[in-house]
């Protein structure tokens, strides 16, 4: 009998929350306001460029996960141009053709926000005058949320950037992180040497911002978005360079007496560096650093190569890492004390660069399970339960995701064919968008917007 | 004291002698004085032949010298009207010497000249060290960068492991021995053991893979007496692979320590 007990209470000691694949995990944002966003027109020179901007204005709307975007079929087929052309039905049910706000909440349009507005050339701009209105209230009077007139470069990459402010102002409204003004690190080969390059959260303005004309790799951001650190060859061995992102220049970074030295993550403060090293004379381990490289301090404690700590952002408490210490690596868990180690992954295949989500509850990760060794695929996990589900399904390599702030689009890399390009996506595995296509384009990070 | 008279002809003068005393013997008349004796022929030196120039000595002090030192030549010529000596030295008296600073080992010749003819002797000078720069090595011995590129082979490794095989073992085990050469013959030339993986792992995996690679293969040649001062460890992680086909005799390829001149 008593033996019957214990060995009850010892199996339940031990049963962990087996990792097992579920079909869909919930990532989406605040998905509950309907936001309806017909297009816009232009009157005279401006309509040219109608296309770039309806595009890219819905675009950054839906993109940014903080609504459900009302299906252009969906809407009436008098579409306001500006707020004259609103008015308040006479009674609740008269139906009208959109030049009432109960034309765009009711069925089917239901939506709780309209954007509205026109474009027009001006003095050689391209201009916008643009409204948000609640068009839920009765009142037309406390209706207009936003009305603002918008001015760029009469083009289409001046259309997008005005439609892109008056959505980053919507954005602003609702208090989400938008990709907006948002931008992206990565690396790329396409001078012949590894550099690593920015451009923004769409693929646009893609720039050259090392030139060490070496290998110089792995980047990553702190976030507060002031710095950059990477590993590169310039100096002949592995080592860790920082470089802030306000003045572009090169910041004092000593590195730890090693053959090998590689930048892991910044802490939340952004006033530490997490990093591995072989400064312990063997494997590559764990590590903690000032920013400058002092009061270096060492965190995992294996004999086998442990790499790719990534601290959780919101609680900066405990990390996820990759370890070779049960054989092919895999994904590991601890406290940023380096203790309470346990493995996420089940050890099957190579599980490698994890990413956390802003809300420090998800991992997103390159797994081989399933395929052969260097076919990987992306994987959501959820930390708590080791919940997984699979993004991409294809037989190339899908690597190095990492969550935009936004907690809802991923950016990874994906080599289909001959070259490795650079993808975004949402974190259920749909909207997936090519950013890159010259040269070989890997391992992205996304930094905040900065202002 | 008698005065001797050296004839040529002596019998003459005895026969002068004896005629007188025959005339005195033959009577004692009043007697004619004898004629004087004829004199003696004249003595005239005969005419002498005309004799060659005799070199009574050519000599160089020291014979040997090492390249950048000096010697003295010394002669004494007789019977000579004109004495030179060749190699720039040029017309000199019948007795002399002169300083010399050859730069190679040379042979002079005095010529000494006269209405007898001319004469001529020969003395060499060997100058040590002044010999051509000797040719270069033969081709078969090689640089110590031709040893470590070409006879310290790559060792291999199995996937996602960093431990020597039995391959691995015996190629490391002839690359000690080349390496204790190299150190010997060199005493400043470091080698960088590099750590390889093939392209199928994560890149930041693999950094730490090829580190362990080139750790582990630094650590066996150390073991059997490499100097472990003199060797440096890398990783390229899958960085610069030496070939991109995805084959398996291609990432075998990849999955190396290999071995190569340190900067």
């Amino acid at each position: 009998m008593k033996k019957t007990i214990f060995a009850c209470l010892v199996s339940g000691l031990l049963a962990l929350p087996a990792a097992a694949q579920v079909n869909e995990i919930k990532i989406v944002g605040n998905g509950q306001i309907a936001m309806a966003v017909p297009d816009f027109r232009g009157a005279g020179g401006a309509q040219s460029y109608m296309t770039a901007f309806n595009s890219a204005l819905f675009e950054a709307l839906q993109n940014s996960g903080q609504f459900r975007m009302v299906p252009k079929t969906m809407m009436p087929l008098q579409v306001p141009q500006q707020p004259m052309d609103l008015k308040p039905a006479p009674t609740p049910t008269t139906k009208g053709s959109g030049n009432y706000l109960s034309d765009w909440s009711s069925p089917p349009a239901n939506a709780n926000y309209l954007a509205f507005g026109y474009t027009a050339e001006k003095d050689e701009q391209f201009v916008l005058y643009g409204w948000l209105y609640d068009v839920t209230r009765q009142d037309m009077t406390s209706a207009q949320i936003i009305g603002k007139v918008y001015f760029g470069p009469l083009s289409d990459d001046g259309a997008k950037k005005v439609a892109r402010d008056f959505a980053a102002d919507i954005l602003a409204i609702f208090g989400g992180k938008g990709l907006v003004g948002t931008k992206i690190y990565f690396v790329s080969d396409r001078t012949g040497h590894k550099e690593i390059w920015s451009m923004d959260y769409d693929g646009s303005n893609q720039k050259e911002f090392t030139h060490y004309g070496s290998i110089t790799t792995f980047p990553i951001i702190s976030p507060d978005g002031t710095k950059l650190a990477f590993l590169t060859y310039a100096r002949g061995i592995p080592d860790i360079f920082i470089h802030s992102l306000e003045t572009g220049r090169k910041l004092p970074f000593y590195n730890p007496r090693a053959s090998m030295n590689a930048p892991s993550d910044f802490m939340p403060d952004s006033q530490h560096l997490l990093l591995y090293s072989s400064a312990g004379g063997g494997y590559s381990q764990i590590y903690l650093a000032d920013l400058d490289g002092g009061n270096l301090k060492r965190i995992s404690n294996s004999r086998s190569s442990d790499v790719e700590a990534k601290v959780n952002p919101k609680t900066g408490a405990d990390l996820v890492f990759v370890s070779g210490r049960s054989g092919l690596p895999q994904i590991y868990a601890m406290s940023i004390d380096g203790i309470n180690v346990r493995r996420l992954t089940d050890g099957v295949g190579e599980a490698v660069n994890p990413a956390w989500s802003p809300d420090g509850k998800h991992i997103a990760f390159a797994w081989t399970r399933g395929y052969e060794p260097g076919n990987y695929n992306i994987f959501i996990m959820d930390v708590a339960t080791r919940e997984f589900t699979q993004l991409t399904h294809g037989a190339g390599r899908n690597e190095n995701p990492v969550w935009a702030p936004d907690g809802v689009h991923l950016v990874y890399s994906s080599k289909r064919g001959r070259a490795t390009e650079i993808f975004t996506m949402r974190a259920d595995g749909t909207g997936q968008q090519q950013l890159t296509t010259v040269g070989d384009n890997m391992k992205p990070v996304w930094s905040k917007a900065s202002n | 004291m008698t005065r001797k008279v050296r004839f040529k002809a002596v019998h003459y003068g005895a026969t002068a002698v004896a005629l007188s005393l025959f005339v005195f013997a033959s009577g004692c008349k009043k007697k004619v004085p004898p004629p004087p004796p004829p004199p003696p022929p004249a003595a005239t030196t005969p005419a002498a032949p005309s004799a060659k120039p005799t070199i009574d000595s050519f000599t160089v002090e020291p014979s040997t010298i090492q390249k950048g030192q000096s010697a003295v030549l010394r002669w004494s010529v007789t019977d000579a009207t004109d004495i030179s000596i060749d190699h720039g030295v040029g017309p000199v008296q019948s007795n002399g010497q002169r300083q010399i600073y050859p730069t190679d080992t040379t042979t002079y010749t005095l010529s000494a000249t006269g209405p007898g003819g001319t004469s001529t002797r020969d003395v060499t000078i060997t100058v040590t060290g002044a010999e051509a720069p000797p040719p270069p090595a033969p081709v078969t011995s090689e640089s110590v960068t031709d040893m470590i590129n070409n006879d310290v082979h790559d060792a291999y490794y199995d996937y996602d492991k960093s431990d020597i095989r039995d391959d691995a073992r015996a190629v490391l085990t002839s690359d000690a021995d080349v390496l204790k050469k190299v150190f010997q013959k060199d005493a400043t030339v470091n080698v960088m053991v590099e750590g390889h993986c093939d392209e199928r792992g994560s890149a930041e995996y693999n950094l730490a893979l090829g580190d362990r690679r080139a750790t582990a293969a630094k650590d066996f040649l150390v073991q059997l007496g490499v100097p472990a001062d003199r060797l440096k460890t890398i990783s390229y992680g899958k960085e610069r692979p030496q070939c991109t086909d995805a084959t398996e005799e291609c990432y075998q390829r990849n999955r190396r320590a290999h071995f190569s001149v340190a900067q």
